[in-house]
């Protein structure tokens, strides 16, 4: 395993669609290879199976492939591409909605996140409005012990940029405290959400001029703290 | 007698004679279910395997049958290429590089094409997809081997059962692929996958005799 960043590979029927995703996606994450390969050679709608086994080839390197579909077919040629590979396990399918998939893998990637963590951060980002399960799952004896016995670390921060923690300043966020070893979590009044996820942060349309409490349980809690706080001062680079 | 390398070619070009034939047809079930392509998309697929095998016919029908393969999965673009990409690729592997297919191979490598494409597609009997044929073309294929049939036969009996499985989808509701998504209002109409995957194994049938 190389210290490479996990690439992505946006296969979809058009070409237009496949290179919008990946473009999106390469905003919010720009040291991710991200590879598009959308329609046919001819600019016909449709997944190429040449095309996509290229991209995903192209797009490894060393540290594997996070490949995303749009509809049926396109997992059907993805996997065969993947399949084909000279060493399949390379790389990964995984079932995601596409956009958000993209995105959330992007960010995951960014941060350091290994083949597996970013699989996990596209699929996830199929349940990203029920942020208050994972408010519930955070509330379980558990792990109210085990924030007991780790140092926590709390801030509150008045949101001063003009977007609030729309999806740009979400992704900076979820990316400063990617490689943090601290369980971080935003609330915006009775709502929480995980400050790893980007659609977790969205869902809270956190706005200019609202105040989030920024709460962090870990060995680096207090950097987690720090890094957000920085990052909010300098108005998420706005 | 059995099968070789040029029978197996002749085969297949029967067969994309046929889909070329009933091109429009096919397109009018996709258009009442899916996407209307389903016929355009196979007959562009088979036209490539057919100047494919007209540059030069591999040696053995394994090699033909990759050939196919590898030719429907590059140029078909929408689900049926690796579906039927997958049939076919899973045919070539379990009959290896003999130089000949008798009836037992014909039925074996039937088998191993409708498991590829259970694998691929994750579609049962009954979803609405060419499964629907080629899961009964399978199983009579079987049947007419144990009873003594020679190839001819043995495609035969698969055709007519493919026939039946592709009609039985008429009343179904699909579950698998584009039609999945009309829900109920897919009833009513035979699956194009299904439809042409009796096409296919009727010609190949009828060249075979």
């Amino acid at each position: 395993m190389s210290g490479e960043r996990v690439a992505l590979v946006v296969v979809s029927h058009s070409g237009g669609l496949a290179d919008g995703v990946a473009e999106v996606a390469a905003q919010m994450a720009p040291d991710v290879t991200v590879r598009p390969a959308g329609g046919l050679s001819d600019g016909g709608i449709g997944t190429d199976f040449e095309a996509v086994l290229a991209a995903v080839t192209e797009a490894d390197t060393g540290s594997g492939v996070v490949v995303l579909y749009d509809l049926g077919s396109a997992q059907m040629t993805a996997e065969m591409a993947v399949e084909s590979l000279p060493e399949p396990e390379a790389a990964v399918v995984v079932d995601a909605p596409l956009v958000e998939g993209a995105i959330a893998a992007a960010v995951s990637a960014q941060g350091g996140g290994d083949r597996a963590a970013v699989a996990d951060a596209a699929r996830a980002a199929a349940g990203r409005s029920e942020v208050t399960d994972t408010a519930e799952s955070a509330d379980g004896a558990d792990s109210e012990d085990a924030a007991a016995a780790e140092s926590g670390a709390k801030a509150e921060i008045t949101l001063a940029n003009e977007v609030g923690l729309h999806a740009r300043p979400a992704a900076l966020l979820a990316r400063c405290v990617a490689d943090v070893d601290a369980d971080v979590r935003i609330t915006l009044g009775d709502t929480e959400a995980d400050a790893r996820s980007v659609f977790s942060l969205m869902s809270l349309t956190a706005r200019k001029g609202d105040t989030v409490v920024v709460t962090a349980t870990g060995t680096q809690a207090e950097d987690a703290i720090a890094r957000i706080t920085a990052l909010a001062e300098r108005n998420f680079d706005e | 007698m059995g099968c070789d390398a040029e029978r197996v070619a002749a085969v297949l070009r029967a067969g994309g004679a046929s889909v070329a034939e009933h091109k429009a047809e096919l397109i009018e079930l996709d258009r009442a279910i899916g996407d209307a392509d389903h016929g355009e998309n196979l007959d562009r697929g088979f036209a490539a395997v057919l100047s494919s095998l007209d540059a030069g016919v591999p040696e053995t029908p394994g090699a033909v049958l990759k050939t196919a393969a590898t030719t429907l999965i590059s140029k078909v673009g929408g689900a049926a290429g690796p579906l039927y990409g997958t049939a076919f690729l899973r045919a070539a592997t379990k009959l290896g590089d003999a130089s000949e297919l008798d009836a037992a191979a014909i039925a074996t490598g039937l088998r191993a094409a409708l498991d590829g494409v259970v694998a691929r597609g994750k579609a049962e009997v009954g979803d609405a997809t060419m499964v629907d044929a080629l899961a009964p073309a399978v199983e009579a294929a079987e049947r007419s081997h144990a009873d003594g049939g020679d190839v001819a036969a043995v495609l035969s009996a698969a055709a007519d059962a493919a026939k039946e499985g592709a009609d039985s989808t008429v009343p179904l509701t699909a579950r698998k692929g584009r039609a999945s998504y009309l829900g109920e209002r897919s009833v009513g109409h035979a699956d194009p996958g299904a439809t042409s995957t009796a096409l296919l194994l009727r010609s190949f049938a009828e060249a075979a005799r």
